[in-house]
């Protein structure tokens, strides 16, 4: 789960982490109120979204007036911001976060998440603060200094100082690599203790007198873990996602909206993630992923083609069911449910194969939808089938 | 001969009195030779479950029977807990079936795994089958017909497509192991295809790799070293977008890693042979070998 800036910002706070001072706005009078409460000369609004790449879409802006930052408050309050990880469509901005200016000496890149190969946290850093990291992992891997971190253990103090002697902070002041070790084990505390997969601080900065801050920071937190963080399931931000997903999220469906026209209704992610490729692979363009799950019920399925044909782009369904453990005739009988709710008029290819298909074959040709309902067993000829039909 | 398991596997269920336990218990126990002989939930010691003695404590269950491999169904919460249990009681093979573990507690159960004897598989996997001798996991046991082909997947359904595209060509399976679609697993790919290569009854080998980290690349590089029997790939993903998990947490493209594109091109610089249509798994390995 991703949450905003200014939530991020107060997780890690409270484990002892500098940060700018600053507020969250919702209006203009709540700017106006937090550049006074501030009372700084030079302000930063920043458009609080969950996609990065802000700064470059417009969304963040450096005032030096109160009247100024109202102008720029008001550009960017209620925008439709597009930043390269938004899509073309953007993200409408419903709050701001005001900070103080601040001088800037140095900017770093700061990062922890799990490492897949060895299965350790990492911690990486780097002086190229503030450019895309992956850049720079690209072109100057050397750039990049790490730690792995026992996580039975925590992170230990000398390999928090360690990194800060690889960055070379030391050469910028001899308290540096102190100040940036307490700096590294707040950030550490935090993602262990609120079970983050990712906390990324770009650019951490240190400033003209030194001190080190997160002046920005990302924090996704390990949705698998929400069961016992509350505090961090309430700062789901529902208007970041998909209104069809969240309801898919419901009915325990992992439903991902596309671009394209066939719907798609499978049991089992790497299969999901096939019937896509598969329709791809033969030409046509898959409207979803869409992952029933294993113990798929009658009412589930029901849920998964009312929510699949939603989309409007949808012109064809492909349900391909392997039964494993579900039962097809269940599955089949969904589908039928479904079919008597709901009002639909577009084509369904059905592959069910595996536990009890045949009887699952009967239910669908005995009902009133059997003309409707193309039963396919192969599954090349079901993708090419559902591209020929969506295309009609 | 297969790899991991056999007809002479003694298995005992964790959290075997859960629904999902319970219903998994007797599915195994009809297949074949599978030999669960014990369970364990905390508090239900004492208890007979689906015919079997039920342990507070998987280490005063080994005392009495020294199982080979725990199979897991505990809930996501407390399941690296009874991972950590199953180690301390030194159980050689660990199956983990549980979707939805913390990362966090996967990362520190591993460091207490990587420092004992276990093995552990999954977590968020279907588990293991050695046809015609024993099923210790989730998959459906009769789409599977012994034979010569190891298949290994991060997948559950698109491995049971996979096992039935070779069955329905004739192509039978030594083991068919599942090792999960956590970014976190117990096995890789490379362990699976080491013990394969080993397998004197093993002839060729379906790999069955997704989006996400990078095992599929480590893993082709260690079959262009290490492994001589052929080798046929298919990658799912191909058009997921970037930055989403799809269904599996694993699952998921960061950044310019872990998209099926660049996975399926370094593969075949290794000289793997790909299935282009997750439709032609079983017949392009059939045809690699005809080669």
């Amino acid at each position: 789960m991703k949450i905003h800036e200014y939530q991020a910002k107060q997780i890690i706070a409270s484990y002892g982490v500098k940060i700018p001072q600053g507020n969250v706005a919702r209006t203009l009078d709540e700017v106006e109120n937090a550049f006074k409460r501030l009372a700084k000369k030079v302000v930063v609004v920043k458009a609080q979204i969950h996609a990065g790449g802000r700064g470059k879409g417009g969304g963040v802006k450096l005032s030096h007036s109160l009247d100024e930052l109202k102008t720029n408050a008001r550009q960017i309050l209620g925008m439709q911001l597009i930043t390269p990880q938004t899509g073309d469509e953007g993200q409408k901005v419903k709050s701001l976060l005001i900070e103080e200016g601040l001088d800037i000496l140095k900017e770093l890149y700061f990062s922890i998440l799990i490492d897949r190969s060895t299965q350790l946290p990492i911690l990486l850093a780097s002086l190229e603060g503030g450019m895309d990291i992956e850049e720079v992992a690209d072109k100057h891997p050397e750039k990049i200094h790490r730690e792995f971190i026992n996580p039975a253990f925590g992170l230990p103090a000398f390999q928090a100082l360690r990194l800060g002697f690889k960055l070379g902070l030391h050469k910028i002041h001899p308290k540096l690599p102190i100040k940036a070790a307490k700096f590294f084990m707040g950030i550490y505390q935090a993602f262990d203790k609120e079970d983050a997969s990712l906390i990324e601080i770009n650019p951490m900065l240190i400033t003209k007198d030194y001190d080190v801050l997160a002046l920005d920071c990302k924090i996704t937190l390990d949705d698998n873990s929400l069961f016992r963080h509350q505090t961090n399931s309430e700062l789901r931000d529902l208007d970041e996602e998909d209104s069809t997903e969240i309801e898919a999220s419901k009915y325990e469906l992992s439903y991902i909206k596309l671009a394209g026209s066939i719907g798609c209704m499978v049991n089992g992610a790497g299969l999901a993630m096939a019937t896509m490729d598969i329709i791809k692979f033969h030409g046509g363009n898959p409207a979803n992923f869409l992952d029933v799950g294993g113990g798929a019920t009658q009412e589930r399925v029901e849920a998964a083609l009312e929510l699949i044909c939603r989309d409007k782009n949808v012109a064809c369904v492909f349900i391909n069911i392997f039964g494993g453990i579900v039962r097809c005739d269940m599955i089949a009988k969904g589908i039928v449910g479904a079919l008597n709710s709901l009002d639909l008029t577009i084509p369904i290819i059905v592959r069910l194969r595996g536990n009890n298909a045949s009887e699952a074959k009967k239910i669908i040709e005995n009902s009133k939808f059997a003309d409707r309902l193309k039963m396919i067993e192969d599954l090349t000829e079901a993708a090419k089938a559902s591209i020929m039909w969506a295309n009609r | 001969m297969s790899i991991l398991v056999d007809k002479n596997t003694k298995v005992v269920v964790q959290g075997i009195t859960g629904a999902q336990g319970t219903l998994h218990t007797k599915l195994c126990k009809s297949y074949y030779d599978t030999k669960i002989i014990a369970g364990v939930t905390p508090g239900k010691g004492g208890m007979t479950h689906e015919g079997v003695p039920v342990y507070n404590f998987v280490k005063d269950m080994q005392k009495e029977h020294q199982v080979d491999c725990s199979l897991i169904f505990v809930p996501p919460s407390f399941c690296a807990d009874a991972i950590f249990e199953a180690v301390e009681a030194e159980i050689p093979l660990i199956v983990v079936i549980t979707e939805g573990i913390p990362v966090n507690d996967m990362s520190k159960v591993m460091v207490a795994v990587r420092q004992s004897k276990s093995r552990v598989i999954g977590p968020n996997c279907p588990g293991i089958i050695t046809p015609g001798e024993t099923k210790i996991g989730i998959m459906p046991g009769d789409i599977h017909e012994k034979g010569s082909i190891g298949v290994v997947s991060r997948s559950g359904t698109l491995t049971y497509e996979t096992v039935n595209q070779l069955t329905e060509l004739g192509l039978g399976q030594s083991s068919c192991v599942g090792i999960g679609g956590d970014p976190i697993v117990g096995t890789n790919f490379i362990d699976i295809l080491e013990l394969f290569q080993k397998d004197p009854d093993t002839e060729a080998i379906a790999m069955i790799g997704e989006i996400g980290g990078s095992a599929e690349e480590e893993a082709s590089d260690f079959i262009k070293e290490h492994v001589s029997k052929p080798v046929t790939a298919f990658i799912a993903g191909q058009t997921a977008p970037p930055g989403r998990r799809m269904g599996h947490a694993g699952a998921i493209v960061s950044g310019n890693q872990g998209g099926a594109k660049e996975k399926i091109a370094y593969l075949r610089k290794n000289g793997i042979t790909i299935a282009d249509s997750p439709a032609t798994i079983g017949a392009t390995l059939l045809s690699s070998l005809k080669r």
